[in-house]
């Protein structure tokens, strides 16, 4: 620690710091733009610049390396007039359109030319004019003009999205910032830009001219998207939401969002928007008020418990649903004697007993400091796009990263190792990791494995697990969702114990940890898969799209259709207009106050940001009132904070110790299998109706894609149309090339409509020219 | 596709970087893709960008920072007038006058039969030599009068 002196304060900071961030601990403001706290050092925008003593000129204070006994005055005259200066030649060239800029109100260059300005402009010759770029459909660069070179832009690009898709072109006053041949911007990550923008030259286009900054009211918010929990400022005007934007989290999500949590809220002002509470009548769906709508189905519930028994009530939620929704939903139906309740919907293997809540196993943060990983399962990008982005920055610092995956989908950072194997495939390479590692531990090998013949790839990866010495295992949504879970989840664990190494799930959504933790899952009853495979008369769905969010969309929709009673509870008219007999309206998070559980098992409430559009109402208060017309006790709650206490004092504490399941090597002699994906835009109905997300790469329609082998012996060219089908379930898709994917699979999106007619998310499928 | 002698080139310059900076030979690169084909299309970038493992737009970065790649063809010939400070003195705006009338092309353009293309350069850091020109950035021909310009392009019209 060295001692430096600013405007007067002493303050203690690290060696090698700089002067920007001794002024940071000091609470002195110092004036910037390239300057980024979380970004590499530019120094190209100079309006750092500070006086330092016996240093004969100015120095930038966020280049300068601090000093013991420097003496620093960002005040003094000579740093005014430098800054005063810098501001001058900034305004040469920046339009001073400030009354149509949509950063007005919120821009760094024109609050600090307020303070450093000059009232006029001594430059009166013609200024720059940069023409518009075009990026894709969340950045605007229309006003590209105003940009002032800081390139923050660009650093984000290359050191946080781990892909530089924005460069500086030309040089000197042809300088100006593009993406290669006006290629859109395609990162999960790249609404970040906008924020990082000192000046109004990267604006959001969703967002563009709706509202100023001021008209705003901010409100506090958890992303019900990725099991990260980000935290989230909701921009609200007139009861609207217009934007959002992250809140500083270091633990969580530092200062970043994903595109999804950014640009979602689209979704909350849908024209699909269910408003009033409907009932199927005669075929004809009628509105009704929300009594007489809950009285049907109270009464319904009450028919087919009498009748058919309890038992033949399912309940299902997705896990983007709240701790309170969650809770209630179980009590509820459990109150009615029937233990069918799950939000496991894309899982397809419930064996898998954890001794508590299937968690991280360690702090979010705690990422950037590992050494090793082993990522298995994960379409890890645009399942967890901030979870990527730690691990990049740990393998930057010198981490490595090892996969075994069913497709080798570019992470945008250095893979020490990788495995790349059909589904069928990864429990025989995690058993051949498990036993090198067994052999290279010298400990006893279990007799299950001796048959296993441990080839390169996994001895390369139990080396650089055996080598390393703060080693994570984290477990992917594929890998949750792989008809071998559970064998797959205790071959990693066994692993990570063997190499020391932390062992974790990484969350599908917002509440997969808060799903378990309000045991909204069977203990006796029937789990999410075997609620469809023997029908049950009445469903209860809570936020539920079956089609699009369950393991196996053509048994979902097969089962829907069988039931007797289907009461939908959703923001959404969705599909359930086909099955359902009840649609009840229910408040997306914006509109309610609830609580997520994150994956490190951070449990953060959110309160409505605005109010419910139309009839909707919070699901906590609908089933609370369902609850009191079923006359259950215990469902008088005035508050969802009331909820929120009773459902963590009965929680399951998290903890992902795995009894061991022994390893047995899968017959499986599938020639084609299925790989299945969700599309980072088409993973829970708020993203689905998000209009510019869907216009973007990612939410590309869904094709079949094969390795260029796999073409070649199946006769297929890219651009075919073929029907792929798994038993009588099919859908019509085009062929695309893929070579990233392994030999023997077919990997298809699912949640999607043009997939919705499909089986199972793995497992065999069969593919002909249509 | 970069060509098989290019690719062979680019090899050789790899050999002075090391194996995780491949990206250090981008302006090589970019050099043999000109010599070969007397200027560079974003294609070629392309090309560059993913022989090398670096981003696209990195290579963009180079090619249109540096004045000496021709990012449009520029005729088989690409003689670059410097125009700074020395040479200007030195009689610069008359050497690139009586360029324009003997070619019958402006500045960054090219004759109808592609065989000239005329280009402003920055100070070759040959002065002593003013006012001067270089052929295709590799022949430096200075102290140029009508009389050494006519017989420069003398020579040229016969290659």
């Amino acid at each position: 620690m060295i001692n430096i002196e600013i405007d007067g304060k002493l303050v203690e900071t690290e060696r090698g710091s700089t002067v920007m961030d001794a002024a940071h601990k000091a609470g002195v403001y110092i004036p910037h733009f390239c300057y980024h706290k979380k970004l590499s050092i530019a120094a190209n925008c100079r309006m750092c610049l500070v006086e330092v003593e016996k240093a004969p000129k100015p120095l930038p204070a966020c280049a300068t390396p601090a000093a013991d006994g420097m003496k620093v005055y960002t005040h003094s005259e000579m740093a005014v007039k430098a800054q005063k200066g810098v501001m001058e030649f900034l305004l040469i060239n920046h339009p001073l359109d400030c009354p149509i800029c949509d950063q007005g109100g919120e821009c760094q260059l024109q609050d600090l030319a307020m303070g450093y300005g000059g009232g006029a402009s001594r430059y009166a010759e013609e200024k720059r004019m940069v023409s518009p770029k075009e990026i894709g459909e969340l950045i605007s660069t229309v006003e590209m003009s105003r940009c002032i070179q800081c390139t923050r832009c660009v650093r984000f690009g290359q050191e946080i999205a781990g892909q530089m898709e924005l460069g500086m072109a030309n040089r000197s006053e042809y300088a100006e910032i593009v993406s290669f041949v006006n290629s859109a911007v395609e990162s999960e990550l790249s609404g970040n830009m906008i924020d990082l923008c000192p000046v109004g030259a990267l604006t959001s286009k969703p967002f563009r001219y709706t509202a100023r900054n001021w008209e705003l009211s901010r409100r506090k918010s958890v992303s019900p998207h990725d099991g990260l929990g980000a935290s989230l400022a909701v921009h609200v005007k007139d009861n609207k939401v217009l934007r959002v934007v992250p809140v500083e989290n270091e633990a969580i999500n530092e200062c970043w969002i994903s595109d999804k949590d950014r640009f979602s809220y689209e979704g909350l002002n849908s024209p699909d928007r269910l408003t009033r509470p409907m009932i199927k009548q005669n075929n004809q769906w009628i509105e009704v008020e929300w009594s007489a709508a809950l009285e049907y189905v109270a009464n319904g519930l009450r028919q087919i418990t009498s009748g058919a028994g309890a038992d033949n009530i399912a309940a299902l939620a997705t896990p983007h649903s709240t701790l309170e929704e969650l809770y209630l939903l179980q009590k509820l139906v459990r109150a009615m004697g029937s233990d069918n309740v799950d939000f496991r919907l894309r899982q397809s293997d419930f064996s898998l007993v954890t001794q508590g809540t299937p968690w991280l196993g360690m702090p979010i943060a705690e990422l950037n400091s590992c050494d090793r990983f082993l990522i298995v399962g994960s379409f890890l990008r645009k399942d967890q796009p901030l979870i990527a982005q730690r691990i990049r920055q740990a393998v930057k610092l010198g981490a490595q990263a090892n996969v075994v995956h069913a497709a080798d989908d570019d992470l945008l950072m250095p893979v020490a190792n990788k495995a790349i194997v059909a589904p069928s495939k990864m429990a025989d390479m995690l058993a051949q990791i498990l036993k090198a590692l067994v052999m290279h531990k010298e400990a006893a090998m279990p007799p299950e494995l001796l048959e296993v013949a441990v080839g390169d790839a996994a001895k390369a990866i139990a080396e650089s697990l055996a080598t390393g010495e703060r080693s994570a295992v984290l477990l992917g949504n594929l890998a949750q969702q792989h008809t071998e879970a559970s064998l797959l989840a205790s071959l990693a664990n066994q692993i990570a114990e063997l190499s020391g190494a932390k062992f974790g799930f990484l969350a599908e959504a917002a509440n997969s940890v808060g799903g378990h933790m309000a045991r909204a899952v069977p203990e006796s009853g029937m789990n999410a898969m075997q609620m469809l495979e023997k029908p049950r008369k009445a469903y209860l769905l809570l936020n539920v799209e079956p089609e699009l969010d369950m393991h196996n969309p053509d048994l979902a929709i097969s089962a829907m259709k069988q039931a007797d009673m289907v009461v939908a509870m959703s923001a959404y008219k969705h599909n359930a207009i086909e099955y359902a007999d009840v649609l009840l309206p229910i408040a997306p998070f914006t509109e309610t106050s609830g609580t997520f559980v994150n994956n490190e098992g951070t449990v953060q409430s959110f309160k409505g940001a605005v109010k419910p559009l139309g009839d909707a109402r919070p699901a906590w208060k609908v089933l609370r009132v369902l609850g009191n017309l079923l006359d259950i006790p215990g469902f008088d709650y005035d508050s969802s904070e009331a909820i929120r206490d009773e459902a963590l004092s009965t929680s399951n504490k998290p903890g992902n110790r795995i009894d061991g399941i022994s390893y047995k090597k899968n017959q499986t002699g599938a020639v084609l299998e299925r790989v299945t994906d969700v599309p980072i835009y088409f993973a829970d109905a708020l993203v689905r109706r998000a209009d510019a997300l869907q216009k973007t790469p990612d939410a590309a329609m869904p094709s079949a894609r094969m390795h260029k082998d796999e073409m070649q012996r199946l006769g297929l060219n890219p651009g075919d149309e073929v029907r792929v089908a798994q038993g009588s379930a099919s859908a019509r898709l085009k062929v695309k090339r893929d070579d990233r994917l392994p030999l023997g699979v077919v990997r298809i999106s699912a949640a999607h409509p043009a997939t919705a007619g499909l089986g199972p998310m793995f497992g065999e499928i069969s593919l002909e020219r249509a | 596709m970069l060509s098989a002698p290019v690719q062979e080139q680019i090899n050789r310059e790899l050999k002075k970087y090391p194996a995780d900076q491949k990206q250090s030979a981008v302006m090589a690169a970019l050099r043999f893709v000109q010599d070969e084909k007397g200027w560079i299309s974003t294609d070629d970038m392309s090309d560059i960008a993913s022989y090398l493992g670096m981003p696209e737009v990195a290579v963009l970065e180079v090619a249109t920072f540096y004045h000496m790649y021709n990012l449009k063809p520029m005729g088989k010939h690409t003689i670059t007038v410097c125009t700074n400070l020395s040479c200007t003195l030195c009689g610069a705006e008359d050497t690139v006058a009586y360029l324009r009338s003997r070619l019958g092309i402006g500045m960054g353009e090219v004759t109808a039969d592609g065989k000239y293309g005329l280009r402003e350069g920055e100070c070759m850091g040959a002065c002593k030599d003013a006012p001067l020109f270089t052929i295709n950035n590799k022949k430096l021909c200075g102290r140029l009068t009508h009389e050494k310009i006519d017989q420069i392009l003398a020579e040229l019209d016969k290659s």
